[in-house]
């Protein structure tokens, strides 16, 4: 972006790098929380850690208004459809941050009840660690998926 | 005229919802807006811990059953050890059992404090959730102060604790209660005779006390409804007896009811931590001096052969438990719950089978619903404190 002329205020950029910048500065979440990250992703739009100064704070609770889908928690074998029919209802472009120990690998629960992954069933944007990862670690996360978005290019 | 043609409307709420409190799954049948059945499935986050439990040691189980139900952990941990310490048959040492039962009131405000919060936003009082959760992180603190760890500390262990209490723990603790006292004041103010929110709540999922032995109903929700069993009083374990703390009841049975309670709940649990902080001295034993479950101090460890032996053999095959099952109840933020451990006398639970008091509310929910206004049915699950976490395991 540069500023043309100083009498003027006008900006010019491409067309890419606004739609980027857009896209970027309000990542809607989807409230999709499944189990104990759950709680941590409440603390972090909560008001120590006010994920609103990252964009992001506008939980919807319909997936039909979200751009990004928080897998936080562990994802039962029940649960695994709801969750891609949730994801194939939210409009494109789209994104997905897996949260946690359990929505990425399965975590401890190497078992028969817990998909080991959601990324089996949604692609996956973002992995963060943890069990549960703190809010910081999901903020971070939360920036990784912002330069993701920065440089992707405008299909 | 042709006559109208009435029927009733089947509406599917959940398993993604904001408001059920994770993944429950409500099948309604409505009549207009008025409730005619409610049939919750449950499921969704069936994770197959108490399977999973029978491949781990004794010791390994205890950040299992944390995740449990996520938002009373240590009350978790704390029942389950108490098991398995009943069947091994150790006589906890006092300071251990005044630490757990500060550990455990800390626990009931922390998941009150969540409830609280969720259950204000859900009926429109967003302010409410942000300050609830303000209080909350300082108690998030505290247990990272306890183990590095803000949700599931693992600070239990089968006889004792994991290690000693950090030094400045009783300085936090002290400073929070009196934090929480006022501003415990101030929540009251924002809710208990606002007028929207006693509109939303007043007369709105009543149950009665008979319905609520008759579903098993424990906790703040039983005594909402003029249910005085509180497991702390009825069957005291880790001295409570000598704790003086009143049970909170009320007699409506209502979600107004319930909020009562367990507000009333947070100031009885602050009073008790308050009793057990004066009791327990910052430095001290902090776990049963049993060498077969006991891992030994690391200085010993580094400079004696038996220490290491015994470390060796706690940590690589762990202890063995008498053959034999016991249940311990204790009183979580949601009511009675505990753990039925059975061992074969080996390294391994044979079985562990958790008795969930929040798979009881769920099963109850119908009762609350039935003939209440759709937007009432909000207002109703956030008021049984349902935990998802609890209900599948």
């Amino acid at each position: 972006m540069g500023i043309e002329s100083t009498e003027i205020p006008v900006l010019t950029t491409t067309l890419e790098k606004a739609v980027q910048w857009a896209r970027r500065s309000s990542v809607w979440p989807v409230t999709f929380g499944l189990a104990c990250c759950a709680i941590e992703m409440m603390a972090m739009s909560c008001s120590r850690y006010d994920i609103a100064r990252f964009g992001a704070e506008v939980f919807r609770g319909s997936p039909r208004q979200s751009d990004l889908m928080i897998v936080a928690g562990r994802l039962s074998r029940k649960m695994a459809p709801a969750l891609r029919r949730i994801y194939d209802q939210m409009p494109e472009p789209k994104w997905v941050i897996s949260m946690g120990a359990c929505a990425s690998v399965g975590g401890v629960f190497d078992n028969y009840a817990i998909v080991q992954g959601v990324d089996q069933v949604v692609p996956v944007d973002v992995y963060v660690p943890g069990c549960p990862p703190r809010p910081e670690s999901l903020i971070y996360g939360i920036v990784q998926l912002q330069r993701k978005i920065d440089q992707s290019k405008m299909a | 005229m042709p006559e109208i043609r009435t029927e009733t409307m089947t509406v599917n709420m959940g398993p993604q919802h904001p408001s059920t409190h994770g993944v429950l799954r409500l099948v309604l049948e409505l009549d207009g807006e008025t409730v005619r059945s409610a049939s919750p499935t449950i499921g969704f986050l069936h994770t197959g811990i108490e399977k999973t439990a029978e491949q781990k040691k004794w010791v390994q189980v205890i950040p299992l059953v944390e995740r449990m139900d996520y938002l009373s952990a240590q009350s978790n941990s704390m029942a389950y050890c108490l098991s398995v310490e009943k069947l091994l048959g150790v006589e906890l040492p006092q300071r251990v059992q005044d630490i757990r039962v500060l550990i455990a009131e800390l626990q009931r405000i922390n998941s009150h404090l969540v409830w609280l919060g969720t259950h204000g936003m859900e009926v429109g009082a967003v302010s409410v959730m942000l300050y609830c959760f303000r209080e909350r992180e300082l108690l998030l603190n505290i247990n990272e102060m306890l183990a590095g760890f803000r949700l599931f500390p693992s600070y239990m262990r089968v006889g004792g604790l994991r290690e000693d209490l950090p030094r400045g723990f009783h300085e936090a603790v002290r400073s929070f209660a009196d934090r929480l006292t006022g501003k415990l004041v101030e929540y009251e103010d924002l809710l208990t005779k606002n007028e929207i929110y006693l509109k939303r709540t007043q007369h709105v999922g009543i149950i009665s006390a008979a319905d609520a032995v008759a579903f098993g109903l424990v906790g703040p929700i039983a005594r909402a409804a003029g249910v005085d069993y509180d497991v702390r009083k009825a069957f005291p374990y880790l001295g409570y007896d000598t704790y003086d703390f009143a049970v909170q009841t009320q007699t409506r049975g209502d979600v107004y009811s319930r909020y009562l309670t367990r507000v009333g709940e947070m100031k009885e649990s602050l009073k008790i931590v308050r009793q057990a902080l004066d009791r327990i001295a910052p430095h001290g034993i902090y776990a049963v001096d049993d060498p077969r479950i006991t891992p030994p101090p690391k200085d010993k460890v580094y400079t004696e052969m038996e220490a290491l032996i015994q470390h060796f053999l706690i940590y690589s095959q762990g202890f063995s438990v008498p053959a034999g099952e016991a249940y311990v109840p204790v009183e979580g933020p949601r009511g009675e719950q505990g753990f039925t451990v059975i061992s074969d006398g080996t390294n391994r639970p044979w079985r562990v089978k958790s008795r969930s008091p929040s798979l009881l509310a769920c099963q109850a929910l119908e009762r609350m619903i039935v003939g209440n206004q759709i937007a009432d049915v909000i207002a109703v699950i956030g008021s049984i404190d349902v935990v998802m976490g609890d209900v599948d395991r």
